[in-house]
């Protein structure tokens, strides 16, 4: 090691010129990556804080529970919010039973065929359809070939399918985390793949799996595209119904909708309830996202390895 | 049980496999001897894994593996059987990296018999005792049962996987590396434990340690490069004289 600059004071501890240099890389490295860090969090926090200061006036008891008055230029958005609540829950019910289970079944037992690299590629690729391609395909099946009409079913059911490839990623992911060694335990003493599932792949993956499934949800919740033409309708009364005053086969309000149409389709309304209801839209995505980390969190902290 | 070869309890004629092209193990014969203990031993990438993994056909969990040639248990071809999962349990398997199950230490190693249908308390618990006293563990372990199994130490969860792998009473019992990450006087006491096993079972123990292979085997098979260069009784092997001059080499210490 004789190109080791020379010590000083002949101390091999002491600070050389070598030293010095690796020590301002790291505080830059540090600095810029943290830099980025931080900056990533202005955008969320600004909007939050945006939307807080410009929708606080409306926010009230009233905004929430009443139904809209005055050609939406007063009341609340009640039926949005409920509409919203709905087409969260219904889409899930018909993107998590799919999504997970094929997940499982790419993950666990899909051999390495054309078929299933097919397979992979279509959810890769589903991925990417723009929202209001799902739109035009809900209109077509589930609209006008399955006959659901115009309906929170075929609107949740675009919104589902549009969650599938979402669903499958998270899902794949989480049970790739469980390390291989625990499977070939498993195989080792003669347990099927479907025993080993069971008892070691799900149980400690069941953290992520929710996580990525509540996720997807809340990106369900924000689109517009998908129930446009499949279900969402621009005013329904439902005064006094409480919570189960939309049928499965009903239109229903939803927020992203209710925001677009009194922000471009009506004059005067006033600025106030605009923010409003964006804040609340993101109030209700928030919900889902802490639900879903204190789900992760909880889970973790029962973490077996 | 009089079968054609009652003296056998495996044997393995032309087996080759390989790896997206790349051949692991070269036209292999082998026979391994009922209640016998056959060392293997044999520098890196020799393809002693690859082999034992043959044996329980767990190879057919790795894309791209390719195996041609015949393996007979009892006189049965292993690739015929159907039930490969009753195959699987009729071996016991100990692979190099310690491997705790995420659950309790009791329930890693009653795993086994509980896929098998054993589900009574006292029977179960039975079995847990008797096979992690058999693979040393027992007097550690035996006030915290109820703990995890990855959070054992790793010498620990070694042993774990030992008894996990006698747990599910194996005919054959195949070692690899067991006693990597076990400490000399632990070791030793498993490797007593092993001569006693060997009276039930027939034992395979793939090792790098020549003196450990000297010590437990009845013979000793040197694999390199994917080819089976000599097997023979220990007294041949480690002689010095062995058939294979890479053989007498490799024992000495002159490479790998």
């Amino acid at each position: 090691m004789s190109q080791e600059p020379a010590m000083k004071d002949g101390n091999p501890f002491g600070e050389t010129d070598l030293i010095r240099k690796k020590m301002r890389a790291e505080a830059a490295a540090r600095l810029l990556f943290g830099a980025m860090a931080v900056l990533m969090v202005i955008p969320l926090l600004s909007i939050l804080l945006y939307l807080f200061y410009k929708g606080w006036p409306i926010l009230s008891w009233q905004f929430i529970a009443d139904v809209p008055r005055h050609n939406m230029k007063e009341g609340g958005i009640w039926p949005a919010i409920l509409g919203t609540i709905y087409l969260i829950f219904f889409s899930l019910c018909a993107s998590a039973p799919i999504g997970v289970l094929a997940g499982i079944y790419l993950n666990e037992f899909a051999r390495d065929n054309w078929f299933n690299r097919a397979v992979n590629l279509a959810v890769l690729n589903l991925a990417g359809v723009p929202s209001i391609v799902y739109a035009l395909f809900g209109v077509g099946a589930f609209v006008l070939a399955f006959g659901f009409g115009r309906s929170i079913l075929a609107a949740s059911l675009t919104l589902g399918i549009m969650n599938l490839p979402v669903t499958i990623a998270a899902t794949k992911e989480a049970l790739s985390a469980v390390p291989r060694s625990f499977r070939e335990a498993c195989w080792n003493m003669g347990a099927t793949p479907w025993q080993t599932i069971r008892t070691i792949v799900l149980p400690n993956s069941l953290s992520g799996i929710l996580t990525g499934v509540i996720l997807s949800v809340c990106r369900a919740a924000g689109e517009t595209a998908p129930i446009l033409f499949t279900g969402a309708v621009f005013f329904k009364p439902i005064e006094g119904k409480g919570l189960f005053a939309y049928g499965l086969f009903d239109q229903c309000m939803a927020l992203s909708y209710h925001l677009l149409t009194v922000s471009t389709q009506l004059q005067g309304v006033p600025e106030a309830l605009l923010y409003g209801t964006a804040l609340v839209l993101i109030c209700i995505v928030l919900v889902f996202n802490s639900v879903a980390v204190s789900i992760r969190v909880y889970l973790r902290s029962h973490q077996r390895w | 049980m009089i079968r054609a070869h009652p003296a056998n309890k495996i044997e393995i004629a032309g087996l080759t496999v390989s790896y997206g092209g790349k051949t692991v193990l070269q036209d292999l014969d082998l026979e391994v001897r009922r209640n016998e203990i056959l060392a293997i031993i044999g520098p890196a990438n020799s393809g002693k894994t690859t082999l034992l993994k043959c044996i329980n056909r767990t190879i057919e969990f790795i894309p791209g593996a390719r195996v041609r040639g015949s393996i007979k248990i009892d006189g049965e071809e292993v690739h015929q059987i159907r039930d490969v999962f009753r195959l699987r349990r009729r071996i016991g398997m100990v692979f190099p990296l310690p491997v705790g199950l995420p659950m309790t230490v009791h329930d890693n190693v009653a795993y086994a018999p509980r896929l098998m249908g054993i589900r009574g308390r006292t029977e179960l618990e039975a079995i847990v005792e008797k096979c992690l006293r058999q693979a040393a563990l027992w007097d550690e372990v035996k006030d915290r049962l109820k703990t995890l199994g990855t959070k054992l130490s790793g010498g620990q969860q070694q042993r774990l996987t030992i008894a996990r792998a006698l747990s599910h009473r194996p005919e054959i019992l195949c070692l690899d590396e067991f006693s990597i990450a076990v400490d000399p006087v632990t070791t030793m006491r498993i490797e007593d434990v092993l001569l006693e096993l060997k009276s039930e079972m027939t034992i395979i123990l793939v090792t790098n340690l020549v003196q450990q292979a000297r010590r437990l085997g009845d013979r000793t098979a040197f694999l390199n490069n994917g080819n089976l260069v000599e097997v023979d009784r220990n007294e041949v092997v480690f002689s010095d004289q062995p058939a294979n001059r890479l053989t007498y080499e490799y024992v000495q210490g002159v490479f790998g």
